[in-house]
């Protein structure tokens, strides 16, 4: 409830709010009484002109200050101030930790406001909701939606374009790390991903990565140096296959890439490829830091399944554009 | 003010809020002018006592009790010119959101798709700037009028002046003028007061509904509003008519002169904006003094009295009840009707008009002519006012006339600098936005210039938007790798509608072209 980090400043701040409308009231009261001489009656030829009077307050020996009174009303507005605050007060949390009568939170407005917003957004989702993702590709206000989506929440990461870019997948290319049917997109949105590639450099030793290297860009049909490919393919063996495949066509339910095709997360230069077997890809994930981040909760399950339509159409221009 | 007070021998400050408490000013015997009547007819003018009030007391206090104010119903140049002005500016206002333009409301101001129309124009948030150039045009043009002729915006069009003269006309068509009215309020409880009372504020609010209605007419369709009154309104439309219409009532009928006297800056402020050749609603103290009533037909030098007869009409016709004969006071709103009032009664007296005058402090000062006076206008300050106003209504009205309907943002993705698209084939990311704020739909190509052989990816050939709509658009602008050094390059998106050359819009970004 209290974020204050010490009770001192729950008390400081009742003290303040009491004095400030307390102390005001002592003001209005004690400047009511006060009473000044009137403006003397000036002019000649009978005019009766008044000028301003003045409060009695004298400086420099004849510098005086003039009374300029503030109209009853313009007091009796402080005095509705004053109520209004205090009313405040008992409705509305204002003395500092203490909730008001209504119990008003933050949370609370944040919370309803965004159900009133969902509930606007429902009617919209709502024709989506029975169909299936590749007939939801077919619709064109739906895929207008699903990109709006994607430029809001997607396209940091996965660029404008859904291209991607170096350590961000490439959405638009058929080619997917944990399979590319509706289910899955729908799955990888809904719950986030994170494959991790562990360090191997220790365990390989600085030949033992360049022979692997050679031998995992021979797999690619990428210039390799024969020999070392040679003597890197029981290495691959040993440490790659695992997840890899022996053939290095990749596992779709770890998210391990298909080695042998052109599509190369990080590059395909031996540096980049030495780089990732020394130090490995995707460290952070064994932390549980998520490289493409969960999204349940911050989009309901409809907008995941428009979203998910919007990605597969992109690959699957044919289907969706039926 | 109180430089202009006659009473004060040392200013402290500017806003006057300190000053020295003097003896009764030394006026100048008037040079005693002509004009002599033999006219016996009795003048109808009538003194009357101003309220009673508190005038023994000799001691107040630091708050003020409001003493009501019953101006009296003055004819006149002056008066007429604020008939005038309250008629055009009441016609506008009641009168504008019924307009139809394009099959639209001609003024129209809709919040919630953030679009703006003024007759032929379509304004868009984006467009703010011109609302920029609205105000700034409105302050030069209130500091060039201020210098001039002061207050004259207060006394003649002000929206507190307009209603409030609104509400005193019904005031008096219901209760009488001014001693009626006073006459009126003192009376005790009856049903004849209770009738004209009930009556009065019976039209007042239905005129400040009305108001309230037109206000949100602005914001809303008004030919859907009124008919849906009350019952079918918003809670939102609802609030806002109540909330003008009673800021209307409460103002004009209500508050009145406490308005300008108290709660509004600009009164306040506006002082700053004179100085003494400033045209202000000045009574001529040489002429007038000394003061005093007397008959009709004694001869005016024969009495050794000045032209001022202190009949108080002027206080009396005056609507924030100041005395104009104690010289420049910021309660002084320069409605001119004192001059009104004054002039009438010198008509009658036989003496010359312009007793309480426009004319400048130096004019009073130095006796100028009217034409010296008028002369004096022409002096540097409103000079560049009207230079810069002039300056500033030519450039916005070019702008305005040659405005280009089409609006185009061009954003680089920030996520990736840039990536090969095919060997060979760099790109780089963008998204386009296109905006269509003419209200017919219009169909626009892309192109990309800047980079040899720079070609648009990922865009249909045509792009169709529809009238005042926005396209958003990812697209690709891919570059042969050699074709420039590596590095940032400016390239340009050229968006061109088909039908229309006037709509094309050329947007600046930049390509990255990355080391390899």
């Amino acid at each position: 409830m209290s974020d204050f980090t010490s009770g001192f400043w729950n008390v400081f701040i009742i003290a303040v709010v009491v004095a400030s409308i307390v102390g005001c009231a002592i003001l209005l009261v004690v400047t009511g009484r006060i009473k000044v001489a009137a403006p003397k009656k000036s002019g000649e030829g009978g005019g009766g002109a008044t000028g301003p009077g003045v409060t009695g307050h004298v400086w420099d020996g004849d510098l005086q200050e003039y009374n300029n009174p503030l109209p009853k009303w313009w007091a009796n507005l402080f005095w509705i101030t004053m109520i209004f605050a205090v009313a405040y007060l008992v409705l509305y949390p204002g003395m500092g930790t203490i909730p008001g009568v209504l119990g008003w939170t933050s949370t609370g407005a944040y919370a309803k406001e965004r159900a009133e917003f969902d509930d606007r957004l429902k009617p919209l989702y709502a024709k989506y909701a029975q169909m299936e993702v590749e007939q939801i590709a077919k619709d064109a206000a739906a895929r207008q939606t699903g990109e709006r989506l994607f430029l809001t929440y997607c396209a940091q990461c996965h660029g404008s374009d859904a291209g991607g870019s170096r350590g961000f997948p490439n959405l638009r290319d058929g080619d997917w790390l944990y399979g590319g049917t509706p289910a899955t997109i729908a799955e990888t949105i809904t719950g986030g991903r994170m494959g991790v590639m562990p360090a191997f450099g220790s365990v390989l030793g600085e030949d033992g990565v360049k022979n692997v290297t050679a031998y995992v860009r021979s797999l690619s049909g990428l210039a390799h140096d024969n020999l070392r490919a040679q003597l890197g393919k029981p290495l691959y063996a040993q440490t790659c296959a695992a997840c890899h495949g022996g053939d290095g066509k990749g596992t779709q339910a770890l998210g391990a890439p298909n080695l042998t095709d052109r599509t190369w997360l990080y590059g395909s230069s031996e540096a980049a490829i030495a780089e990732g077997i020394v130090k490995g890809r995707n460290i952070a994930a064994s932390e549980g830091v998520k490289a493409m981040p969960s999204f349940e909760g911050t989009l309901s399950p409809t907008q995941i399944r428009v979203l998910a339509a919007y990605v597969w159409g992109l690959s699957n221009v044919a289907q969706a554009a039926q | 003010m109180c430089g202009a007070c006659p009473t004060s021998r040392r200013r402290r400050n500017e806003r006057g809020l300190i000053a020295v408490q003097s003896d009764p000013p030394v006026l100048a015997r008037p040079a005693k002018v002509t004009v002599t009547t033999t006219d016996t007819r009795t003048i109808p003018i009538r003194a009357v006592a101003s309220a009673p009030a508190d005038e023994a007391a000799d001691e107040v206090g630091l708050y003020e009790i409001r003493r009501k104010i019953y101006p009296r119903a003055v004819t006149g140049r002056f008066a007429t010119w604020r008939v005038l002005m309250v008629v055009a500016t009441q016609l506008f206002f009641y009168g504008a959101p019924w307009l139809i333009w394009n099959d639209r409301q001609a003024v129209l101001f809709d919040l919630a798709a953030r679009k703006f129309y003024i007759f032929g124009l379509v304004f868009w948030p984006q467009d703010v700037i011109y609302l920029t150039v609205l105000l700034i045009l409105s302050a030069f043009s209130l500091f060039l009028f201020t210098a001039v002729a002061g207050r004259v915006w207060c006394g003649f069009a002000c929206p507190q002046t307009v209603y409030t003269e609104i509400f005193l006309w019904i005031e008096r068509k219901i209760e009488g003028d001014r001693l009626a009215r006073i006459r009126l309020d003192a009376e005790p409880l009856s049903a004849h007061k209770l009738v004209k009372k009930g009556g009065k504020h019976a039209v007042w609010i239905a005129l400040s509904l009305w108001t309230g209605i037109t206000f949100v007419g602005y914001f809303t369709p008004i030919r859907e509003l009124v008919p849906a009154f009350p019952a079918g309104l918003s809670a939102t439309e609802l609030f806002w008519v109540l909330f003008y219409g009673f800021a209307t009532y409460g103002n004009a009928g209500w508050m009145r002169e406490q308005v300008c006297k108290y709660m509004c800056p600009y009164a306040r402020f506006q002082s700053v904006m004179f100085d003494h050749d400033t045209l202000i609603i000045a009574y001529d103290e040489k002429r007038g003094e000394p003061r005093g009533a007397r008959g009709k037909s004694v001869d005016r030098v024969a009495t050794g009295k000045g032209d001022c007869i202190d009949c108080k009409i002027c206080v009396q016709v005056c609507p924030t009840g100041i005395d104009i004969r104690n010289g420049l006071q910021y309660e002084c709103i320069g409605c001119a009707a004192c001059v009104d009032g004054c002039d009438q009664v010198m008509d009658k007296m036989g003496y010359p008009r312009g007793l309480i005058r426009y004319a400048s402090q130096n004019a009073l000062a130095q006796g100028l002519t009217k034409a010296a006076t008028w002369r004096r206008v022409l002096r540097p300050r409103t000079l560049v006012y009207t230079g810069t106003l002039l300056a500033i209504t030519v450039v916005a009205g070019v702008s305005l006339l040659t405005k280009n309907p089409l609006k185009v943002d061009v954003i680089r993705d920030r996520g990736a600098l840039a990536r090969e698209a095919s060997p060979g084939v760099m790109e780089n990311v963008y998204r386009v936005q296109i905006m269509n704020t003419s209200e017919a739909p219009h169909r626009f190509r892309l192109r990309a210039e800047g980079l040899p052989g720079i070609a648009v990816s990922g865009v249909p050939a045509t792009i169709d938007v529809a009238a005042g709509a926005t396209r958003l658009l990812p697209l690709r602008l891919q570059v042969p790798a050699e074709a420039a050094a590596p590095g940032t390059h400016r390239v340009e998106l050229v968006i061109e509608a088909e039908d229309d050359a006037a709509m094309a819009r050329r947007e600046r970004s930049t390509f990255i072209l990355p080391r390899p």
